[in-house]
Formats: C-alpha cells, structure tokens, sequence
C-alpha cells in the first residue's frame, strides 16, 4: 500500500515537471527542428516548424541517421554515386538544423545583443555586490547619527512598485542625457535597494570580537571590511549576485522603454523587436530565445544551492 | 567593560555637551557615511526623486516648455475612462484566480516532494523551478505560439479529441482567459522551494505525537502542515499579488492588451498612456492609483491571514 502510494506520487510529480519543462523543451526542440527539407519522394521542400501535428522532436535527428543508413548500404553495394548524394542530403540536414543559430549571428546581431546583456548583467551584479555589502555592513555593525532614518527609508521605498516611478525616471534619463545608452539601464539597477536589506541580514552574523580584533591589530575600516567582514558574508554574497544576474538579464519593461538603438538592444528587447518584425521565421525567434535562455540554465544548474538559499534569505522575516 | 559606561554617562548630564556629541560622533564615524554613500547617491537620485517626482507630476500636465498644474484633473480623468476600469477588472480578475491557484499547487506539489529522498528532492525542486529563472519574454513566445489557431500544440490537443480549433488569443472570449491558464501552468517555482524549506523546519515531535493520537497522514497534513505553514502562505500570497498586479510582460508579447481591451491590465495601460500617448502626468496619476491598490490589497491580506485564528 505505501509502495503502490509512493509509485502514485512519483507518477504525479513527474507528470507535473513535464508539464513545467515543456515550453522550455518546446524552445530547444524547435529551434532545432527542420524548416527547408527536400523531401526525397515529393520533390519538394518541406517544413517541419509549422506542421500540423506539430512534431514533437527535432525531425534532422531521424533523418540524418535514415541517410546515413543509406549511404553505407550505397557504398556496400559499391554505388558510389548514390553515396555521395546521400553525403550531401546529410550536411543539408546538419545545415538546416543549426540554421537558426547562424542566421541570427550573421544578419540579426543577436552577438552584439547578447554581449550587451551580459556586460551590463556583469557590471551591474559587481556594483550591487561591492556598495549593498558595505551599505548592509554598517548597517548592522555600526552606531551612528541617522542611521536609523536612512535604513527605514530604504526598507520603506522597498514596498513601492518599480511602475511608479517609469513616467519620472524617463524624465530624468532625458535630463541627464543618457537616453538610449547603457547608462539608462545600469544606474536604475544599481540603486535597487533589496541587497542593502538582505546583506544587513546577512551582516548581523558576523561576530563582533572578530572585528575588535581586527581594529586591535590597527586594520583601518576599509581593511576590516575587505579582508574580514567580505569573506565571511561570501554565502550571502553568492546568493545576491545570482539574483541580480538574473533580474538584470531577464529585465525587459524599462530597456525596452529607454533603447532604441538596435546596437545597444539586450537580448529580451531584441527578441521582441525580432517577433514583431513577422518577418522571422518561429525557428528563429525559437533559436533566439534559446541563446537568451541557455546562459540562465547554466547558471542554475550550477549553483542551484545558492539559489535555494538567497530565496529562504529573501523570504523568511525576523 | 564598566569605566567605559562611566565615561559616556559623565558626558550626558551637560546639554552642550551632548550637542557637541552628535558632531563628534558624525565626525567620528566619517568612515560609516563613507561605506554608505555610493548607495545613498544612487538610492536618492533613482528611489527617492523619482517618487516624489511621480507625485508630484501626478498633479500637473506636461508640456513641452516647461508642465502645468492641474490639481486632481488627471485622477478624475483615470476614474472616469472606461480603459481603467476595463484594466482593472482584468488584472482583478488575473489575480483573483492565478494567485490562489499557484500558491495552493505549490504547496500540493512541495507537499509531495517534501518526503521523498534528498536526490529525488533537488531534482523535482529543479525540475520546478527551471522554467522560473528564463525571462517571462521567452515564456509568453513560446506559449504564443502554442497557442497559435493553425499549428499550435493546443488546437492540435484539440483536433485529437475531434474538436475545432480555437483562436485563444484573437478572440475577447478566450484571450485573458488563455493567459490565465498560461500563468496557472508556469510553475510557482518561488513557491515550492519556500514551502519546502519551511516544512523541513517543522519539528518531527509534532508529527510523532500526532501518529500516537491515531492521526493519519491527511489529518496531519491538514491539522499539522498547513497551519504552521501560515507564515510563509502569507508572504508567497502577498508576493503573488503583487507580482500578479504588475502582470505586462505576458500581454505585451502576446496580445497587446486586445482585442479590443479585452487583455488591457494596469500596468500595460500605465505603459501605453505614458509611452505611447506621451501624457505623462495622466500616466502618473495611473501609476499612483496602481500603488495604492497595491497598497490596499497588501495591508488587507496581511490582517485576513495574520488574524484569521
């Protein structure tokens, strides 16, 4: 009884995880799938993207290996003719499954988009890194005048929706000059203020001694917070950077308001310039989102307990 | 320890002294404001301004050369368009379902997770969570085109079970509700991965005392599980209104608000007034108005679930 119940729900969650990996399967799957093939016995050109039924896997695979099977039978029989248009049929079909991917990198400029998105990712994640770890650090480890105000004032904006302030953000953008440059969207990410709460979190468990130890030893405050206080919050530190990794490579409201630019874009403003536009085929939109997507799922699958872990931080008040 | 308490408390009794002290201490922890003032210069100049900003240019209509006051007009013209309210209604209704929908399947399914053994663990925690961390912008291409009336895996679904393709997302009577169903399938990856690591910190004592009164595994579940749980319950719901109350992304890929306003929500509404239609100050009139319901939908959820036993 137990087993038959354990079976049941082994069952009903790996149906629910099919379920959730889909749409990213359905990326991979069609970014990969046939779109020109010359069918053998219709003489003409088919395309698997959008077929009806859809298929479920990339159809070059099957293909390949049939002619593949083919050419060694051709080259058995000694009809070397044969084989060697069964050759070609074979890099047709490499071509045309990887065609996706090199049509965006040689006439979309979908490099240049995913160089911009990860050096402003990389920038941004530093700056969060380096100036909400020394807020938060003394924050929680130092008394002074105001200190109170200024921590209360940040948790307290923490509430307000980032939509509020789009209207006055892009006035000031224009004012200061910096519309449609890079600028635009790495000061607004820098001042997000949830890292200044979670590294204050994080700061309080720092030990004290180890601190007064250090100011015995005579290191200065920036020395005591560089070689002691930064390597003990690594954990929280961790955390942190992966989620600004993530918002700042996934953000798509404010790029998509301040770029124009088709050389600045980041990949989710290009992506939806590239949906828009109809012309593109949906292999190639497939095989943009997989390029935008594959960098996150690396990410995750290496630090998958740091994201565990800054979740719980971010979730569970004192 | 103790001469050092004598000696600030020597300093109080003198109320110049004291000033003079706040001034010491300021100079003293220079250092501090150091540390801090990166962060302060850009939490002002990008939080803080652009709040009052928002504000203030909620009351004024902007002009070219230079904006004008106008007192309340732009929240009387935001309660008396039929857009907002149509906006309204949609993300209501949004969020009236997939809220409750996502935060009870998460449960359900960390619930089942919870347990099985730790390698089965991470990987279902994995197999969840995966889809949450690719931008929503890939989510809703996707999902567009499943969706698609001619060659998408919905219609096909469908034509297996002898039925007609529908056009989900062209048509008012099906597109918020294709999104809808859309939001309740993205897995609430955030969620699961809360509630599991709250589990794993209920203590085992309850669960033993509760199999020697003769409770079987729902009634634990129920009597157990689910009311120490509440906490994180109550943060996962009000994190999912909010999130659900900002809902843009989903609409401007796939439906553009239509047809007709039949997908419109708050804050794509807030987008095309402000950056489409260029007003502005009426955009930020909207914007203020989606804060407060924000606002008071937050501050009702906290009571109702903090106080509910």
């Amino acid at each position: 009884m137990a087993k038959l119940n354990k079976t049941i729900i082994y069952v009903a969650l790996l149906v629910f995880s099919i379920v959730s990996l889909m749409p990213l399967y359905w990326v991979f799957s069609t970014s990969l799938q046939l779109s020109k093939y010359q069918d053998e016995d219709l003489k003409q050109s088919v395309s698997y993207v959008d077929s009806n039924p859809p298929k479920m896997y990339p159809m070059g695979v099957p293909e390949y290996f049939e002619h593949w099977g083919k050419a060694r039978d051709a080259e058995k029989a000694g009809d070397d003719k044969a084989a060697a248009q069964h050759r070609e049929i074979m890099d047709a079909i490499v071509k045309d499954t990887f065609s996706g991917f090199t049509t965006l990198f040689q006439k979309n400029n979908i490099g240049r988009w995913f160089l911009n998105s990860g050096y402003i990712s990389v920038v941004v994640t530093l700056g969060i890194l380096l100036f909400d770890s020394m807020a938060g650090y003394v924050l929680a480890k130092k008394q002074f005048p105001g200190k109170n105000l200024i921590f209360y004032a940040i948790v307290g904006t923490m509430m307000i929706p980032g939509q509020v302030t789009l209207v006055p953000m892009f006035m000031m953008v224009k004012n200061l000059g910096i519309m449609d440059t890079h600028w635009a969207l790495i000061f607004p990410d820098l001042s997000m203020v949830f890292g200044v709460f979670l590294m204050r979190q994080f700061m309080y468990s720092v030990p004290d001694e180890l601190l007064d130890a250090a100011k015995i030893d005579g290191a200065g405050e920036w020395k005591t917070y560089w070689s002691i206080v930064l390597p003990l919050a690594r954990p929280g530190l961790a955390a942190l950077g992966i989620f600004t990794f993530m918002n700042v490579w996934n953000s798509f409201l404010w790029p998509i308001i301040v770029l124009n630019d088709a050389n600045l874009y980041t990949l989710p403003v290009g992506l939806k310039t590239l949906q828009d536009a109809n012309l593109a085929s949906f292999k190639l939109l497939m095989s943009g989102a997989a390029i935008a997507s594959i960098p996150m799922i690396i990410v995750f699958i290496l630090f998958q307990r740091h994201f565990v872990k800054g979740l719980t931080l971010g979730g569970v008040k004192e | 320890m103790k001469p050092v308490q004598q000696v600030t408390n020597a300093a109080k009794p003198v109320d110049l002294a004291r000033k003079t002290s706040v001034w010491t201490q300021i100079k003293k922890n220079y250092a501090a404001y150091l540390f801090l003032l990166p962060k302060l210069i850009l939490f002002v100049a990008f939080i803080m301004i652009p709040v009052v900003w928002a504000f203030v240019s909620s009351f004024q209509e902007y002009k070219i050369f230079g904006s004008e006051w106008v007192g309340f007009e732009n929240y009387v013209k935001v309660f008396q368009s039929s857009a907002f309210y149509d906006a309204l209604k949609n993300t209501f209704l949004f969020t009236v379902v997939t809220v409750p929908f996502n935060v009870i399947s998460a449960l359900i399914i960390a619930s089942l997770i919870h347990p099985l053994g730790k390698w089965s663990q991470s990987f279902f925690r994995g197999a969840f969570y995966l889809p949450t961390v690719t931008s929503m912008v890939i989510v809703a291409m996707v999902w567009r085109w499943m969706y698609n009336q001619d060659f998408g895996l919905f219609n096909y679904v469908l034509g297996l079970f002898g039925m007609d393709p529908v056009n989900w997302l062209g048509q008012s009577s099906t597109a918020l509700w294709s999104l809808i169903i859309m939001q309740c399938l993205i897995p609430f990856g955030v969620g699961i991965i809360l509630y599991l690591a709250a589990m794993g910190s209920i203590s085992h004592s309850l669960y033993e005392a509760a199999t020697i009164d003769g409770a079987n595994g729902f009634q634990k579940w129920l009597r157990i599980t689910i009311p120490l749980l509440k906490p994180t319950t109550l943060y996962l719901v009000l994190l999912s209104t909010i999130g659900s109350f900002q809902v843009f992304t989903q609409i401007i890929m796939m439906t553009g608000g239509g047809p007709g306003s039949a997908t419109e929500t708050l804050v794509h509404l807030i987008y095309k007034t402000g950056f489409r239609d260029f007003e502005f100050g009426y955009a930020s009139a909207q914007s203020i108005v989606l804060f407060a319901i924000i606002l008071i939908f937050s501050i009702i959820q906290f009571r109702v679930l903090r106080y509910d036993d």
